[in-house]
Formats: C-alpha cells, structure tokens, sequence
C-alpha cells in the first residue's frame, strides 16, 4: 500500500467524520444559534441515536436487543423519532425555565442514558457495546465504498443546510431570532413563545441523533464509552463557538476545521512515547478549553458572524424584532 | 433493621453531609453571580488533589491538612473567575454557564496532568468500625466527616448571620440592585462568594476522598447530586442545600435497601439516577425548591 492512498483514506476519513460533527453541530446551532438554548447532553442524544439504529439494523445475536435487519433508512428515521420523543419531555419539564435548568437537566440525561446502557446488559451488551453494526455500501470495492459513504454524510449536511437557510429566512427563522433576542417583546407580538422553543429544541436533538445513527454504522461499533460523552458535547459546542453561532456556514466550517485540528493533533500525540502521549492528551483538552475561552472573551461572534437579515419594513435600529 | 442502621442510613448521612457542602458553593454562587457553575465539580476533585498531596508531604491526616487544601483551592478558583468569569459580567449569564462548562474540562484535564488518571487512596489501609451498644457500628472516618462538615455549616451560618460580609451576600442575593443602590461592593461580595463556595467545595472533596478514594471523575460524579441538592433545597438558600443534600444523599443509600422481598429496591448501578429523578420531580412540581428559593 502506497503512501498517497494511506493519506487519501485518511483524507475521507476526515471529512466523513467532520460532516457527522457538522451535523451535530447544525441541531445546536438550531438550539443554541436560533433559540438561544443550551444543551449540556449533546452526547446523550447522540449516544439514543447511535443505538437505536444500531440495534434495529443488526443481525441476530444473544449478546444484545437484536436481529431486526430493518432497512437503513426505516432505522435512521426510528433513531430521529426516539430522539425527538425525549427531547420533547425533557423540554415539556425545563423550557418554562431559565436555560441554566435546560443545562442541567440534558446534561443528566446524557449521565442517566449512559448508565441505562451499562446496567441492561439484555439489551445493549453493557460497557461492551454493539458490534457488527452493517455499514452502509460496505459491499462496493475499496476506496468506492468509504467514497460513496462520505457523499451520503456530505449530501445530508447539504440538504440540513439549505433547509436551515430557508427556515432562518422564513416567517419561523424570524420569530426564533425575535424570541432569543428579545422574548417579552415576540411573546407581546403574540408568538407563542413556548411551543417555538419546543421546536428548535427537538429538531436539534434529531439531528443530533441522526449523526449519533451515522457514527455507529461508519464505525461499526457503539458502545457507552466509544467516546468520552463531555468531550463530545464539548467539541461540539467549541465547533459551533468558533464557526460563529447562528450562523450555518459558520456551524460547518467550524465542525471540519475543529475536528481536523482535533484529528491531527491526536496524530501527532500517539507518535510521542507512552507516558508523554497519555498526558498530552490532557494538554490537547486543556488548549481546545482555552481556545473556546478565548473566543468567547475576543471574538464572540465567531469566524462567521451571524447574518443579520435586512427588514423590508423600517424597524429602527433593534435587531431581528420583525417577524411577521 | 440494624443493617438498615449500619449499612444505608449512616453512609446515607455521610455522603448527605458531603452533597450539603458542594450544595452550599453552588447555591451562593447560583444565587449571587446568577448562574449553574458546572466546574463546581471540578473545584471539589482539585480540593482532594491538593490534601493528597500535602498528605504526601507531611503525612498528616487529611483533616488535619484540610485548611491549607481549602485554602490553596480559594487561589485557584480566585485566579479562574479574574481570568474566565470576570469579563463576563455584564454579559448575559449564559455566557458565564458555557464558560464555566469549558472551564470543567479545563480544570479536569490539568489534574490529569499533573496527578495521572490512577486511582489513589487517600488515607492507606482499612480501618475497622467501632463497635457501640454492642449492635451500632460506626467507622471513625465517617464521624469524622459528619463532625468537620457541622463544623464548617456552623462556620458559614455564622458567617451569613452576624458578619457584614455576610450581610451583603444576603442583601445581593435577594435584590442585585437594591444592594448596589445602599452602596455594597458588589465586587468584594462576588470575591467573597467564590471564597466560602471554593473552600466548601474543596472541603466535600476531601471528605468523600477520605470515605472513598481520590480519583480525577469524582467532581464530575459529585455534580449530579449537589445540582439535586441545589435545586431541592430551593436556589440561593444556604440552608435549603444543607437540607437538600442530606435528603439527595439518604435517598441514594437507602434506595439499595431490600425494603421489599429481599433484593434491592433499585440496582445500586442506577443510584446516580435517584438524585436526577428528585431533581426532575421537583423542576415539574415545585421549581422554587423546598426553602422558596429563586426560579430563573
């Protein structure tokens, strides 16, 4: 094996990776950029994601919940479902309060969801997780079937993509920006106000799952610890600092350029000698931390500031309050 | 029912007593600075770093280090909120949460650093029990977490009751700009604030590190239950997290009790969720908490 393809593998790699993050980062950037919710569990909803279409795909086995080989769109679609179906109890109990109490709770769902999956062993194989999980054109030949799976994640970042733009601009965009920028004012427009944020909340979360179910088959295995969930939600929430929130464009550039950054490092750590290359680890952690402070201290807008939408009504000088 | 004594109530109190301390931190800081601090947790595993390794130093006994840990940790925490939370404050609050959720990691990721991911033993060895009315047993350990948190509770009543400073933290928490207007330093009461929240924390970390081990997750486990702890006792009411810690850390014990037939009420693996579902139940019913504290 040449060192070039080596490099183009990994290229693919890279970019199927960083379009999962991208669409992680697209559902927070709804929550977070639109509405102005802060999601702490990002991880849980992926992880529910993850297996859900895990276990509905896989072939019969005693170790785990099992052997419905559905299809894999039905099983994408089970995974969005279940996703959406929590978030919105998870939003029924906390989006009447402050979004301190939403950071709270979905990051104890995230904690409970993770002891679900080791304590029932019956369905989930506890701390061993899900293997064999298919893979999507696995049966193409080599390099046809790791490309055709990043056009898969690439065209569904494009379709998010030009959905979220239509719907920043649409009627409903407007109100969301209206909510997070100024609430009293959209609830006295007569928004309901509640049932706006119960929206952004819960398409976030499935897209988030949608990424979560994406992971697991392109990585045939999900199991509660394939990866540290704070760092996860962390990353997530770095890409979509530095992208620039509210912003979509910003929410991709910033998934693929973090995790390229994320990638490379952890590359360039491994060649280290053990003990050096486990406690760089850290220092990778600790520098990504500060990255995300500096940013929010310097440049909070982010690499791509939110696009202010021009009002074809005069409006004054207040932001965003037209939404009708 | 003296296993139900020996085995569930007295380590429920033990851990409740700890869960009070972390809950005092973040109640005071929630209810002052306005805003959940998620590196509360982080604060309480630095604090049991610090005491292993003047244990390390001195081989004195954790309590007996335990002012210089608390102490070491107020630095730490009062250098973190100048360089981290300071410019935030006249940002909306939610930028303080994700900053304080960055600075979890943060904090994390140089304990591992410095001190490795190896589970360590604070104290070597195993103590036996002490045996009382011939049925009551009671580890020394254990009363002597329970004797330095009522201790350090009375310290901050005290502090809260008859001290200015102490005052004022009551006045801001009620009313930020009632108490600028009568002429609070705002700034001396946010640094006291982080003071007693830090040297508690740190405090609950070294005592659930000399009940357990020292290990870099513990303030991350820890921040599950005193957020319950928090939220039950009502947000801003230092007397509410006593509460709401005691009731969070008996709950947890005594939910592994065989109350009925002889297994388990609720596997042990899910304790952790004990804590969550109190907290859940009162987000729905009550979010004010049990002392009316403040909703946000």
């Amino acid at each position: 094996m040449d060192q070039s393809y080596g490099i183009f593998l990994y290229i693919i790699s890279l970019l199927t990776m960083g379009g999962i993050y991208a669409i992680l980062t697209l559902g927070l950037n709804i929550q977070w950029g639109f509405t102005g919710l802060f999601n702490a569990g990002i991880a849980g909803f992926y992880a529910i994601g993850a297996y859900v279409s895990a276990i509905l795909t896989t072939a019969p086995t005693a170790r785990h919940l099992g052997g419905y080989e559905m299809p894999y769109w039905v099983a994408f679609i089970a995974a969005i479902l279940v996703a959406g179906m929590l978030a919105w109890a998870v939003g029924r109990i906390c989006l009447r309060l402050r979004s301190d109490y939403l950071a709270i709770a979905t990051i104890g769902i995230a904690e409970i969801f993770r002891l679900i999956l080791k304590n029932e062993t019956w369905a989930t194989n506890g701390p061993r997780g899900v293997s064999q999980v298919p893979k999507p054109f696995e049966t193409l030949p080599e390099p046809w079937n790791h490309l055709a799976f990043l056009a898969m994640v690439l065209i569904t970042v494009a379709v998010i993509y030009l959905a979220l733009e239509t719907a920043r601009k649409s009627p409903w965009g407007r109100v969301m920006t209206a909510i997070r920028e100024n609430e009293p004012a959209a609830r006295a427009a007569g928004k309901n106000v509640a049932r706006f944020r119960m929206e952004g909340f819960v398409f976030g979360c499935m897209l988030m799952a949608l990424a979560g179910a994406f992971t697991a088959h392109y990585l045939k295995f999900i199991g509660p610890n394939a990866t540290d969930p704070l760092t996860a939600t962390f990353l997530v929430w770095v890409m979509l600092v530095v992208g620039g929130s509210a912003s979509n464009k910003g929410a991709i550039l910033g998934a693929f350029m973090m995790w390229a950054i994320w990638s490379a490092t952890e590359i360039l750590t491994t060649r280290l000698p053990d003990d050096l290359a486990i406690r760089t680890a850290y220092i990778r952690i600790f520098l990504i931390g500060l990255v995300l402070q500096i940013v929010l201290q310097k440049f909070p807008q982010g690499i791509f500031p939110e696009q202010r939408l021009k009002s074809t009504a005069r409006t004054g000088e207040s932001a965003g309050g037209d939404a009708s | 029912m003296t296993d139900l004594i020996n085995f569930y109530l007295i380590p429920g109190l033990v851990l409740g007593s700890i869960y009070a301390l972390g809950a005092i931190g973040l109640t005071l800081t929630f209810g002052i600075l306005r805003f959940a601090n998620f590196a509360h947790g982080e604060t309480m595993t630095l604090g049991a770093y610090f005491a292993w390794s003047l244990v390390q130093l001195t081989g004195w006994h954790p309590i007996a280090v335990l002012p210089v840990a608390m102490g070491l940790t107020v630095l730490v925490v009062l250098g973190i909120d100048r360089g981290f939370y300071k410019p935030f404050r006249a940002s909306p609050t939610i930028m303080l949460v994700i900053a304080s959720f960055g600075m979890m990691l943060m904090v994390r990721s140089v304990v591992q650093f410095i001190w490795g991911v190896q589970v360590k033993a604070m104290v070597p060895g195993i103590q036996m029990p002490l045996v009382l009315f011939d049925w009551l047993r009671i580890s020394p350990k254990h009363i002597m977490i329970i004797a330095a948190a009522l201790v350090l509770m009375f310290s901050v009543h005290y502090l809260l009751t008859y001290t200015r400073i102490g005052k004022a933290m009551r006045a801001m928490s009620d009313s930020p700009e009632l108490a600028r207007l009568t002429g609070i330093d705002t700034e001396a009461v946010i640094r006291a604030t982080w003071i007693i929240g830090a040297a508690l924390a740190a405090a609950a970390g070294v005592l659930l590190a000399l009940d357990t081990h020292v290990q870099t997750m513990m303030g991350f486990k820890l921040l599950l239950p005193v957020f319950a702890a928090t939220i039950l006792g009502g947000i801003g009411r230092p007397y509410g997290a006593v509460a709401g810690g005691l009731v969070i850390g008996l709950a947890e014990e005594l939910s592994s009790y065989p109350w009925i037939g002889t297994e388990p009420l609720l596997n042990p693996g899910y304790k952790a969720g004990v804590a969550f579902a109190i907290m859940v139940a009162m987000l729905i019913w009550r979010p004010s908490g049990l002392f009316r504290g403040k909703v946000y």
